[in-house]
């Protein structure tokens, strides 16, 4: 870092060669477009729009440079300036809008970054603690059983916070969803060590068991919670058992393809699935019999009528989000504990060593089949919620992205930790969603969110294992 | 006559076209420490892997008996042959779990045990206290075993994190807790210093006096093999050239050809 | 009869266009041992490429067709190249020497990335392309049903082809890919011996998306409807054709590709063309079932 800065000459030169690439790149995208006539197809061109890209590209390249040679101010400055130019000034296009704001901030925040991990090296090198991100992990496992209880006393509090409007408890809900949806997950890919890409087909089993149990014999949501959590479970072990030999990137496209085929036969089988058109009017789940409606049908009561209160629509939304939040304390408890008896050790050891299993007398499918289910498991629990919470579902809520996101949650939240998995879903779901300006340019962020976090942290944002049994207080030994 | 532990009948085990082990038969003893020597490629590693039922062999009978019971390898699975008819092995490059503890290497050793205990997770989950009697023995086990390789202050350090000879020893340690009839050890010098090596003769001396079990053993390390092993197998090119007691090995003329050439002329002609 | 040859043909053209992708996939399998799950992204914009080219040399017709052909083919194999080097430069070089998923979801957020680009900027309609090439043989007349091969179904087996003769000597007989070849087997040694793997790396890439971009031409000329999601499913289906072959085996990619060509042609033709993708996906479970590796990958020999 204390390396001298390069000149300007050098640092122009290498910003052109990236401006020429970008150019290259932006060139046919950018700098064309194919503009649908009457006529057929014809080309127009952008050549503005393509000369703005390529200075950004440019100056966002000197930026990075200055960066890397460890100046500050410059980059600082230059990525307000960005920042407030993409504000202000209307670019020709909504895309070099985003990325001139996105880009100014990444650089600003990088130049803070890179300001405070000075001060803090050089107030460290003298006392020679550990690097932030250990000292980060120390606090948590030191304070973590507090940590825990504070966001659970949070997360109950939520809902009668001032700011939580009925758009944030419904999106909390989804969050909550999908922090289940990675708890799962992770007892597949994070323990088991197998790479499931195809999880995306039990979230679908269980909002369909759910939605065609509801609408066809009128069950209420209870009563199909733990049905369609033992479909979803049956069907994880129905998959596992042809996959049982494969390794690695093999079971990866066969669970990938074991997705797209539940998705294809809920599209194509419309006598039983409504196909394409889906199916609505999903019941939303009761209170020991309540129900949430302005007017209960013949015979029932409701929640307001019970407890004689004026009727707020947002109770509902209210009420879901505790019952995702109950189902979610509900996983994270189960797989606290699984972990520490010997299923849940034994996962660890085949994500481990399998042959090394194998030689200790533990039987690899009975191993892997019981990962497969317990994941599948949980993912029919959520689906069964996201149904509930949609009140709508089609097969296009269940396409392969869906599969590729929960993954993503489960790898950025550093495999294996629990509360890594749920803040990495509150910044790849609840995020995104919350910038609904953005909606366009939702997925782009999203995926640039998952290449830079794996860049930035590839094991994950919060990535260390506790043993499940210790006979010592504290005493790791040395990393690597 | 009371049927020795393990005794393999007619061993073969061909890859393709290449016979790897030659019409084997041997007898290993209960309480005995066997060696298995021969030089590089002569079959060593591949008679463990048909014994731990990594190969189905070609050809062959392998028959473990231990009390009433009789086991044939041959036609088991290998978590079975850990299992059933208990046989632990070690492995030439070991294989811990790097990523868990030394102690938690130790329980899922006894994972067998722990999982009927725990009836399907079931009263592990519950936390009834007929499970958790049974996990407090198991972590006991591990703690005699930690004692014994003298481990006992690591055994919250990442088993990946040790070095190179505690790894060693965590791996016969590790086999020890499946509560074995039979360890087997593929290369347990390799690598170790000399105070490692005689540490690990120690050890291996104390397993078969203390616990009572049969060792067989493949080691390159003569000093290990001749000065703990109270008998020797000799392979070369998949065949068995000597069997006996140490000193009966080291002066037969079959062997010495095998590991030093027939002589001068004959190593040279052979090199050409 | 007549049916079936029908089906035969569109199958093999179909396989002839999947194994251009599969070979780009087992290519950086081979070479860096991670999943490229953005390919299928490069082949669509390879196919966007060549459409806005085509659309720029405008109707040229007559005997300036051929010369027209192999000027887009060039642009979009060269343009395309560029988003493979600088995927690999942005995305993956960085997570070199990480663990394998982080590199797998880097992929995955590079090819929501592109996918998006690619909407945004050329909007999300489907784009129509008029027939270039038209015609072709009538081989066979029963009743009312002719056996048709056409212009450009000739054309993209020939291209197809004679690309793969002329890749699988590169990959064979010269210095690159004998470079490759040794990145492969073991990245360290080969850097130690004088190597440029970083730069070996770049060009595995480079080739894998100018082949690509000729698939995603081919696409673009057969079919005249393109869009910015064309990728997934193309890439979905080489990837599943790579581990039926074997994957990071070639030999291995181009008959899987074929074999997934002909499997989709003769299921929608005698069955239901609503579950083609279901009987593809099928037949790799089964085959993977007796050979865990691959029709021609190599067995995993456990080594203990």
């Amino acid at each position: 870092m204390a390396s001298q800065p390069q000149d300007w000459s050098a640092t122009l030169k290498e910003s052109a060669i990236t401006a020429a690439i970008a150019a290259a790149l932006m060139f046919p995208m950018i700098g064309l477009y194919t503009s649908t006539r009457a006529g057929g197809l014809a080309i127009e061109t952008r050549w503005i729009e393509l000369a703005i890209g390529v200075l950004l590209i440019f100056l966002g390249r000197i930026a990075l440079i200055r960066l890397r040679d460890g100046e500050r101010l410059v980059p600082f400055v230059g990525g307000v300036f960005a920042v407030g130019l993409g504000l202000q000034l209307p670019l020709p296009n909504g895309l070099l809008t985003v990325c001139c704001i996105a880009g100014g901030a990444v650089v600003v925040l990088r130049s803070v970054v890179l300001w405070v991990g000075g001060k803090l090296k050089a107030t460290n090198d003298a006392r020679n603690s550990p690097p932030l991100a250990a000292r980060a992990q120390l606090f948590l496992k030191q304070y973590g059983p507090w940590l825990g209880a504070a966001v659970i006393a949070f997360a109950i509090a939520f809902p009668w916070l001032p700011f939580a409007d009925r758009r944030l408890i419904d999106l909390a809900t989804l969050v909550l969803i999908y922090v289940m949806l990675g708890w799962g997950l992770n007892i597949v890919v994070g323990l088991a060590g197998l790479l499931d890409l195809g999880y995306v087909a039990f979230y679908a089993i269980g909002a369909y068991s759910f939605a065609l149990l509801s609408s066809n014999y009128d069950m209420s949501f209870w009563a199909c919670l733990p049905v369609a959590a033992m479909l979803a479970a049956f069907l994880g072990i129905l998959l596992g058992f042809p996959v049982l030999r494969l390794r690695g990137d093999y079971l990866a496209i066969v669970t990938l393809g074991f997705g797209e085929m539940i998705r294809i036969i809920l599209i194509n089988w419309v006598d039983f699935t409504k196909g394409p058109d889906g199916i609505s009017g999903i019941p939303k789940p009761t209170l020991f019999g309540l129900s949430f409606s302005r007017r209960p049908p013949e015979g029932t009561e409701s929640f307001h009528q019970f407890f004689d209160i004026p009727y707020a629509s947002v109770d509902r939304i209210i009420f879901l989000f505790y019952v995702a939040l109950g189902l979610a304390l509900l996983t994270n408890a189960f797989i606290l504990r699984i972990r520490k008896l010997p299923i849940g050790r034994a996962w660890e050891a085949l994500r481990e060593d399998e042959i090394a299993c194998r030689s200790l007398g533990l039987n690899p499918t009975n191993i892997k089949l019981s990962a497969f289910a317990l994941g599948a498991m949980f993912g029919g629990l959520a689906g069964a919620v996201f149904a509930a919470r949609q009140s709508f579902i089609s097969p296009e809520s269940f396409t392969f992205i869906e599969s590729a996101i929960i993954l993503a949650v489960v790898v950025l939240g550093g495999m294996g930790s629990q509360i890594g998995v749920a803040i990495a879903a509150i910044l790849l779901i609840g995020l995104p969603e919350w910038f609904r300006e953005l909606q366009d340019y939702r997925m782009l962020a999203f995926g640039a969110l998952m290449v830079a976090i794996m860049v930035w942290r590839p094991k994950g944002i919060l990535s260390f294992r506790e043993p499940t049994l210790r006979l010592h207080e504290e005493d790791r030994g040395a990393k690597q | 006559m009371t049927k020795p532990l393990l005794s393999v009948e007619h061993l073969s085990m061909q890859f393709g076209g290449l016979t790897a082990v030659d019409d084997l038969s041997f007898d290993a003893a209960d309480r005995r420490i066997t060696a298995i020597i021969g030089p590089n490629g002569a079959g060593k590693t591949t008679v463990f892997n048909c014994l731990t039922g990594f190969y189905p062999p070609t050809v062959g009978r392998l028959i473990v008996s231990f009390g009433e019971s009789q086991y044939q390898l041959e036609q088991m699975e290998g978590f079975r042959i850990a299992r059933e008819a208990r046989i632990a092995r070690t492995f030439q490059n070991i294989r811990l779990f790097p990523q868990m503890s030394v102690l938690e290497n130790l329980v899922v050793a006894q994972h067998t045990k722990l999982m009927n205990a725990s009836m399907f997770s079931i009263a592990g989950l519950l936390g009834l206290p007929r499970y958790r009697t049974v996990e407090s023995e198991a972590i006991e086990k591990a703690e005699h075993w930690l004692e014994r390789i003298g481990l006992l202050a690591r055994s919250d350090w990442d088993a990946g994190n040790l070095p190179y000879g505690d790894q060693r020893r965590l791996e016969i340690a590790r086999a020890m807790c499946t509560n074995p009839a039979m360890l087997c050890l593929d290369e347990p010098a390799a690598g170790l210093n000399p105070r490692e090596s005689a540490e690990l003769n120690e050890l291996l001396i104390s397993i078969r006096n203390d616990d009572g079990i049969g060792v067989l053993l493949i080691e390159h390390d003569m000093s290990v093999v001749m000065e703990i092993s109270d008998k020797i197998i000799v392979l070369d090119y998949g065949r068995k050239i000597a069997d006996g007691e140490p000193d009966a090995v080291r002066s037969d003329p079959a062997v010495i050809r095998a590991y030093l050439g027939e002589d001068g002329d004959a190593q040279e002609s052979s090199n050409v | 009869m007549e049916y079936f040859l029908q089906q035969l043909i569109n199958g093999v053209t179909l396989g002839a266009i999947y194994g251009l992708i599969a070979i780009g996939y087992t290519m950086v399998y081979g070479i860096i041992g991670m999943i490229n799950f953005a390919h299928g992204e490069i082949f669509m914009i390879g196919a966007f490429i060549s459409l806005i080219s085509f659309l720029i040399l405008g109707p040229s017709g007559g005997a300036m067709v051929p010369i027209a052909l192999l000027v887009v083919l060039l642009i979009a194999m060269s343009l395309t190249a560029v988003y493979g080097w600088a995927l690999e430069r942005i995305a993956y070089r960085p997570l070199r020497g990480s663990p394998r998923l982080a590199a797998l979801i880097s992929a995955i957020g590079m090819s929501i990335i592109l996918q998006n680009y690619v909407q945004l900027s050329q909007g999300a309609r489907v784009k129509t392309l008029q027939p270039v090439i038209e015609g072709g043989f009538q081989l066979m007349k029963a009743g009312n049903f002719t056996v048709v091969l056409s212009y450009m179904q000739i054309i993209i087996v020939v291209v197809t082809v004679s690309l793969m003769a002329v890749f699988w000597t590169v990959i064979t007989k010269t210095a690159l890919g004998r470079a490759q070849r040794a990145c492969e087997q073991d990245r360290t040694m080969a850097a130690l011996l004088g190597i440029d793997v970083d730069r070996t790396i770049s060009i595995t890439f480079i080739l894998g998306a100018a082949l690509a971009a000729v698939a995603g031409m081919m696409v673009t000329l057969y079919y005249g409807v393109i869009d910015f999601y064309v990728g997934f499913l193309a890439g979905i289906k080489a990837f599943t054709a790579d581990v039926l072959g074997g994957i990071g085996s070639i030999p291995g990619a181009m008959l899987g590709g074929l074999l997934i060509g002909l499997i989709e042609a003769f299921w929608s033709g005698y069955f239901s063309i609503e579950y083609k993708d279901v009987a593809a996906f099928s037949i790799l479970v089964l085959v993977l079932v007796f050979r865990p590796s691959g029709l021609l990958g190599r067995p995993e020999v456990e080594k203990v």
